[in-house]
């Protein structure tokens, strides 16, 4: 995760190159953001980690609400208390599991040996994966995604989009379901035909999936497109989770690393390539402009970039999600079948994007508004930052072992003992 | 006991009273001729003099004393609180130098100086006596201060207000006392504990044989007249109404030591008597397993001022009122301290009541240079506040994050080991867990109304022209102000290690 966060980061800066307006300030909100990411995935003990996980909010309000566009103060408000919000869950969480635990310690691995009482597994468990699933965009609390994405300035929601909501989806693993493997187990009683959190949880991210695709279906808005994509593609991470088998978990880190690249790429083209020359995402605009000859460079990023969102061999996000579908098969089939549904859907709106975007010509009504004729070209450090982010999904794509080594061995440790033991049951 | 004995323990008191004393002549006899900022300048010096004489003086000679029954009880504990009182009155005056709107400069001064006096002498009391006298003279203090704007109507009404609810709420305290004192036939806190716990406590056994402890409606009637009593002092709800006017109305120094100071000085005593003076008696505040005693009824009074304070801070356009609404559901969740008992609860309380004094003291300030310039201190006056003044936003920016609770600063830290005490205080079974997590909920909704006054600081376009500083000793009063908080937020070792230490010399 931390070689994921390195590499949006750094492609980040490239892409606000030429930010004029405030460019200090900017980078050091920038900085602080992504020191609180890294300390997220270094911490072991639980109350570092609540602290850099809230010490990240507070950045990402400040770098939306005043380089961000589209309706920005409501944006960034929203995401604010939405992430501040999730960490409260949690930190009720954790504080319970302190303190019925007894211990001095704060660190995972202590906690993780305490032998919590099942009832008690039975709500924390829920509490912190929730809490931490909000910032996943876990449904149906994602609506802060979408408009956050879309508020942010370009280098802010490929952080946002490509290691923000990795966030959650790694709170969800190594804190709530280690901590509490037991609370996925059943409640002893059947509501609506559901009969454990595993099962809620699971119906959730589903959802998430398939309504995250279908509504990304009808956007006007490149950016809505691309932001409600992101919640059908974590909700995925979220059921890759849930399956509690190797396949399932493996291919759900899989998933958070690809999407990670992939979003961060898109949202790249989309808000600084097209939007900062164009001045405009919607999409019915853009059909104007004939942007697939104006800015080929754009158009081939966003090509690449769709192609491996919508999981095509070859591209990260295919072994993910093929690893995510297997896992799921295994342990729940319908559900398994609708998320397959769901990469279905984000085929069309893809191309639908795509198609609007880059590829339509002009209809003689708009011609007359048809695009400036002076787009700047596509600048170093753009394609460079675009390069690398091209390149290190290709490589998981074609050599999806180079990562699955270092995961794999991972879920070996004692620590998911039990929750794999769990998954047996 | 010798009076130069006496004398002596209670020395820091007693500079300061001199240091009153002393700025009081100079002011009438010296200092007439002169300019008002130079007179303010000079009787600030004298009383910041006279405060470090007495924070020098307890450093130096640290003595362990319990004169008459708890009359003035001296030991590493309240010594420790008394400093923090003196260090947060420092910074009240070093933000008073600036700030022209009385030509009774003496006075004031002296009056900030015997209001110290009078919170110092509360901390030191284990009698309920001179509890309630020092509280008095606290109390007293502060409604002048309060009404100190005489060109202005709404600090007349602010302070009639709090004089107003304050004479009621001591009337209330002074006949719980006397109720107190016709169960125990002593004013001791301890005392009263003993007599509480073998007179006042009636064993009844059931029909089915179940034996149930009940409080006697007498004492049960004491408690909650001390209850109603130091819930005014703390702004508790349904006794914070005068909070609002007073933080809004007050003169801004007079509001940020009413913030600070009387908020650590309040919450220790309440504490105390709570603890020491009620032993035996808390009952479990446990969620549909309450038991009577004081701890269920400062539960649902905690409850009511996180939710009310909250919520209605959520709309206010006033900065000052917001501050105010803001301090009630804090003093909500000091609350929660209170409750976790001596033991527990005491050391994460006072780091949490000093910690909050020192941002809500540096919020007040930043406040008072925004007022001066802008002449008022609606929301809309912050605007664009960040080009204008950046050390000052940046400050602002502390103070505000540290009162929402955002780590790395020392209201993050508060509020973990403040909760975490709570929890662990009704045993295993997280008894207050519903307290806790109502609490933490309403803090996550608190962000929303703090980040409305960094977004007109941050984000909101400037309106007027940069002038020039009009105060530069508070800005900087307000640099160490916010690095105090950074620097007790990354290192709450600091702060947590002596009080762990003082609390262990006071044998709690």
């Amino acid at each position: 995760m931390l070689l994921l966060t390195g590499l949006a980061a750094i492609a980040g800066v490239l892409f606000s190159w030429n930010l004029k307006h405030r460019a200090k300030e900017f980078f050091a909100f920038y900085l602080v953001l992504i020191g609180g990411v890294y300390g997220v995935f270094l911490s072991f003990d639980l109350f570092l980690l609540l602290v850099f996980y809230e010490l990240a909010i507070i950045p990402k309000y400040f770098l939306i609400a005043i380089w961000g566009s589209t309706r920005k103060e409501y944006g960034a408000m929203k995401l604010a208390l939405y992430s501040f919000g999730g960490s409260a869950l949690v930190f009720i969480g954790l504080l319970a599991a302190y303190v019925t635990a007894g211990a001095k310690t704060m660190s995972l691995l202590e906690l993780a040996r305490y032998p919590f009482a099942q009832g008690f597994q039975l709500w924390a468990f829920p509490l912190t994966f929730v809490g931490f699933g909000i910032l996943a965009g876990l449904w149906p609390f994602h609506t802060w995604a979408p408009t956050g994405h879309v508020a942010a300035p370009t280098a802010a929601s490929m952080l946002l989009a490509g290691v923000v909501m990795k966030l959650g989806a790694y709170g969800c693993l190594r804190v709530a379901m280690t901590l509490f493997p037991r609370g996925l187990d059943e409640w002893g009683f059947a509501v609506l035909g559901l009969t454990s959190w595993r099962g809620l949880l699971s119906l959730l991210a589903v959802i998430g999936i398939v309504y995250g695709a279908t509504v990304a279906l009808v956007q006007r808005n490149l950016k809505f497109v691309i932001g409600y994509s992101s919640v059908s593609h974590m909700g995925f991470v979220l059921l890759g989770l849930l399956t509690l088998n190797p396949a399932g978990l493996n291919g759900a880190v899989l998933q958070m690393f690809s999407h990670g690249l992939i979003a961060g790429l898109l949202f790249a083209v989309a808000g600084r390539m097209v939007y900062d020359r164009t001045h405009t995402l919607e999409l019915a605009q853009l059909q104007g402009m004939q942007l697939g000859r104006l800015l080929p460079f754009a158009a081939v990023t966003f090509v690449i970039g769709s192609v491996a969102s919508m999981g095509l061999p070859g591209f990260s996000g295919f072994v993910a999600e093929l690893q995510v579908l297997l896992g799921a098969w295994r342990a729940f089939p319908v559900r398994g079948a609708l998320a397959g549904l769901g990469i279905l859907v984000g085929v069309a709106y893809s191309l639908r994007a795509l198609q609007m975007a880059f590829f339509s010509e002009p209809r003689p009504a708009m011609a007359g508004s048809g695009a400036p004729a002076d787009l700047a070209p596509i600048s170093v450090p753009e394609r460079i930052g675009a390069l690398v982010l091209i390149g290190a999904s290709l490589l998981i794509g074609l050599w999806p072992q180079l990562l699955l080594h270092l995961i794999a061995p991972s879920f070996a440790s004692p620590l998911f003992g039990e929750l794999l033991k769990g998954a047996g049951r | 006991m010798s009076y130069l004995r006496l004398l002596q323990l209670a020395a820091p008191e007693t500079i300061v009273v001199i240091a009153a004393l002393g700025l009081l002549s100079a002011d009438l006899l010296a200092l007439r001729g002169l300019g008002r900022p130079v007179r303010r300048i000079i009787c600030a010096l004298i009383a910041c003099a006279g405060c470090a004489a007495a924070i020098g003086w307890m450093a130096v000679l640290p003595e362990q004393a319990n004169v008459m029954e708890g009359m003035l009880v001296v030991d590493p504990l309240t010594r420790l609180v008394k400093i923090g009182l003196l260090v947060l009155t420092v910074f009240t005056v070093l933000l008073s130098v600036e700030t022209d709107f009385t030509p009774h400069v003496g006075d004031y001064f002296a009056l900030v100086l015997f209001g110290t006096v009078g919170m110092m002498f509360l901390v030191s009391a284990e009698d309920l006596l001179m509890i309630f006298i020092s509280l008095e003279l606290t109390s007293l203090s502060l409604y002048i201060l309060t009404a100190f704007d005489k060109r202005n109507a709404q600090s007349t009404e602010a302070a009639l207000k709090y004089f107003l609810f304050g004479s009621v709420a001591a009337a209330f305290t002074l006949f719980g006392v006397s109720l107190l004192y016709g169960i125990a036939g002593s004013t001791n806190l301890g005392e009263i504990a003993r007599a509480a716990a073998s007179h006042a406590l009636r064993v009844a056994v059931g029909e089915d044989g179940t034996v149930r402890r009940l409080i006697d409606p007498l004492l049960a009637g004491a408690i909650v007249m001390t209850v109603i009593g130091f819930g005014f002092k703390v702004a508790a709800v349904p006794f914070h109404l005068w909070a609002p006017d007073a933080y809004q109305g007050a003169p801004i120094p007079s509001a940020a030591l009413i913030a600070s100071g009387s908020k650590v000085a309040g919450f220790f005593i309440f504490a105390k008597v709570m603890t020491t003076g009620f032993a035996g008696l808390e009952g479990s505040g446990a969620w549909q397993a309450a038991r009577p005693g004081w701890v269920p009824l400062l539960a649902v009074l905690a409850a009511a001022s996180i939710v009310l304070g909250n919520l209605v801070a959520l709309v206010q356009c006033s900065v000052r009122r917001l501050l105010a609404y803001s301090a009630i559901a804090h003093a909500g969740y000091m609350l929660l301290g209170v409750m976790s008992g001596a033991g527990p609860g005491l050391a994460p309380l006072l780091y949490y009541a000093l910690t909050y004094s020192l941002s809500a003291i540096g919020a007040f300030g930043v406040v008072s240079i925004v007022q001066q310039r802008a002449g008022a201190d609606r929301l809309e006056d912050f605007a664009g506040l960040s080009r204008r003044a950046p050390a000052l936003s940046f400050c602002m920016l502390i103070f505000m994050l540290s009162l929402a609770g955002i780590p790395p600063l020392a209201g993050f830290f508060g509020k973990f080991y403040l909760f975490s005490a709570a929890l662990g205080a009704g045993g295993p079974h997280l008894g207050l867990l519903w307290l806790v997590s109502l609490a933490i909920v309403m803090s996550a909704v608190s962000l929303y109304y703090y980040l409305q006054v960094l977004k007109q600081i941050y984000i909101a376009q400037a309106p007027a022209a940069p002038g020039p500083n009009p105060a530069p000793v508070a800005e900087w009063t307000l640099v160490v102000l916010a690095g105090g908080v950074v620097a007790l937020g990354c290192a709450p070792g600091l702060l947590t290690e002596s009080l762990a230490a003082a609390l262990r010399a006071a044998g709690v």
